[in-house]
């Protein structure tokens, strides 16, 4: 393993297991630590742990806070509530995609309120600088709108517990009711448990799986024995840790969109069918007006979702042909275990993007017959959550 | 019955092949991926095999060996014609309804052969076990 690789807390129990650990956005990761199939399977089934520390977590706090936030985010921020997560892009002036994050807005044990926002691995740098640049530090002190940032990245480890067992798992550990927390809500925890030396964390009903599960972030030094709590409490229900092979299959059977795959600065939210975390009227963030422009034109391709007929699999970068002629490319692909069949995501041409066209892939020079689905592949029994 | 893998011969490409004599004096190849390949990929969902009768290049790919994370192109160690295919690697569990790969995961060396190939030209360099066992080990 490269050693100069970054290593979140986990890295000795990951090893430890036989994972198998590869570089992910300049991070050792466990890809894997038995089977994805069995990883994937057992958190649609019960439940499984991720470690998922290599996420960016972005601290804004002080009264411009919101503003700032507002004039960053696609998405409103000013007006959300205390506990209240949303998923968010931020564009750039020509309203490309840049990242797709998720903002939360929580309080700390004082009282004071703050914003996370949780950007992925591989963009970090690129939104912390472009933090930066919108935040100067004249912005930054302007008496009575002060903006205070901070990374926490380093200084926080995540963990994703996904599954339908994961209250079971997760409540003994909590202070608070994990049963009664509405999806996309969050908030700041006690964690019940020795190893956690009276320190608290942030929990969240949010994930990257479709279904039902919850984030949770605590202090590096905790981690470890945080971890090895929430294994020993889930093992008589079945809990595994997943890799981030899992990760990827679990979201791509979700419909969720992936940044490199199916979100980039080429990309625009509308043909991403990410219209929904753009809000044009209000505060003017970086691409507000050129989406605006956007919005007002046909969309030139859009993203769908694709069940080969046959059982090879289709790969990022293959081309979607209709009659002959290519329509479209392949973002992400792969084996989808729960529906037994190879599935994929892309962006093709309008009138190739109607469910139920039968449309074919060129799978490595042989082109294979494919239906486009609506999205997502998967979804969870949501009469709960 | 299992072939024994210190017996096998192997190509850079993780295939394994065994040699015997056929009919009419030409050989017969057996040939299938070896078991350092196998755990290496994990998670199989496809394996791509000629129809019997198709002619193979030496060192040109034959098939492919699909896992959820990637596909890989299995390679002909031999010239020659392709006389029988593993069929449990083709036609799905009348019951599952997909082809259930444990043959080859759990005997790559007997069960889990790919192709039968008669051979009628040159073969690729071969490695021993011993020399092929070292290759992966610099690759673990």
């Amino acid at each position: 393993m490269d050693p100069t690789l970054l290593r979140t807390p986990l890295f000795d129990w990951h090893v430890a297991q036989g994972a198998r650990m590869v570089d992910f956005a300049g991070w050792a990761m466990p890809v894997q630590y038995t089977s994805i199939i069995e990883e994937h399977t057992a958190t649609r089934n019960a439940v499984a742990i991720t470690d998922i520390s290599h996420m960016g977590r972005l601290r804004f706090e002080g009264p411009g806070a919101a503003v700032f936030l507002a004039e960053l985010l696609t998405r409103r921020v000013a007006d959300m509530e205390l506990g209240q997560i949303r998923y968010s892009l931020v564009t750039n002036d020509r309203g490309g995609i840049l990242d797709d994050v998720l903002v939360g807005y929580y309080h700390d044990s004082y009282g004071q309120p703050f914003y996370v926002v949780v950007v992925n691995a591989s963009n970090r740098q690129k939104i912390v600088d472009w933090i930066h640049a919108h935040l100067p530090q004249e912005r930054a002190e302007i008496p009575g709108r002060e903006v205070i940032f901070t990374d926490l990245s380093r200084l926080w480890a995540m963990f994703a517990i996904q599954g339908p067992k994961s209250v079971d798992v997760l409540q003994p550990l909590m202070n608070v009711d994990l049963q009664w927390m509405r999806y996309y809500r969050g908030t700041r925890v006690q964690l019940l448990h020795p190893g956690a030396q009276r320190q608290g964390g942030i929990i969240s009903r949010t994930g990257y799986t479709g279904e039902d599960g919850f984030e949770l972030s605590v202090g590096t030094e905790i981690a470890p024995a945080i971890w090895q709590a929430i294994i020993e409490q889930g093992k008589p229900l079945g809990l595994v840790p997943c890799g981030l092979g899992a990760r990827d299959t679990l979201r791509l059977e979700a419909g969720m969109p992936l940044y490199g795959h199916e979100l980039s600065e080429k990309i625009q939210p509308f043909e991403a069918g990410l219209g929904f975390a753009c809000h044009l009227v209000g505060y003017d963030f970086p691409g507000r007006d050129a989406l605006l422009q956007i919005q007002k034109a046909p969309l030139r391709r859009v993203r769908v979702g694709l069940e080969m007929c046959g059982q090879r699999v289709p790969r990022q970068g293959y081309p979607i042909l209709l009659d002959g002629q290519q329509v479209g490319e392949v973002t992400s692909g792969t084996f989808s275990p729960t529906l037994k069949k190879p599935i994929a995501m892309g962006f093709v041409a309008p009138e190739a993007a109607k469910p139920g066209i039968e449309l074919k892939v060129d799978l490595r020079g042989r082109a294979e017959p494919a239906h486009v689905l609506e999205l997502p592949f998967y979804q969870r029994d949501r009469r709960r959550v | 019955m299992s072939l024994d893998p210190k017996s096998l011969k192997y190509t850079t490409t993780h295939e394994w092949i065994y040699l015997e004599d056929g009919p009419g004096g030409a050989k017969t190849a057996t040939v299938g991926v070896s078991d350092f390949a196998i755990q290496a990929l994990t998670d199989l969902v496809h394996v791509e095999l000629p129809e019997v009768g198709r002619k193979l290049q030496v060192g040109k790919p034959l098939g492919e060996v699909e896992s959820v994370k990637a596909v890989s192109d299995l390679y002909s160690p031999v010239d020659g014609e392709v006389i029988a295919v593993n069929q449990a690697l083709i036609l799905p569990d009348p019951k599952t309804k997909s082809v259930n790969f444990d043959v080859l995961t759990d005997d790559p060396y007997g069960t889990g052969w790919l192709v039968k190939i008669r051979v009628t030209g040159g073969q690729s360099e071969l490695l021993d076990y011993e020399t092929y066992k070292k290759q992966c080990e610099e690759l673990e």
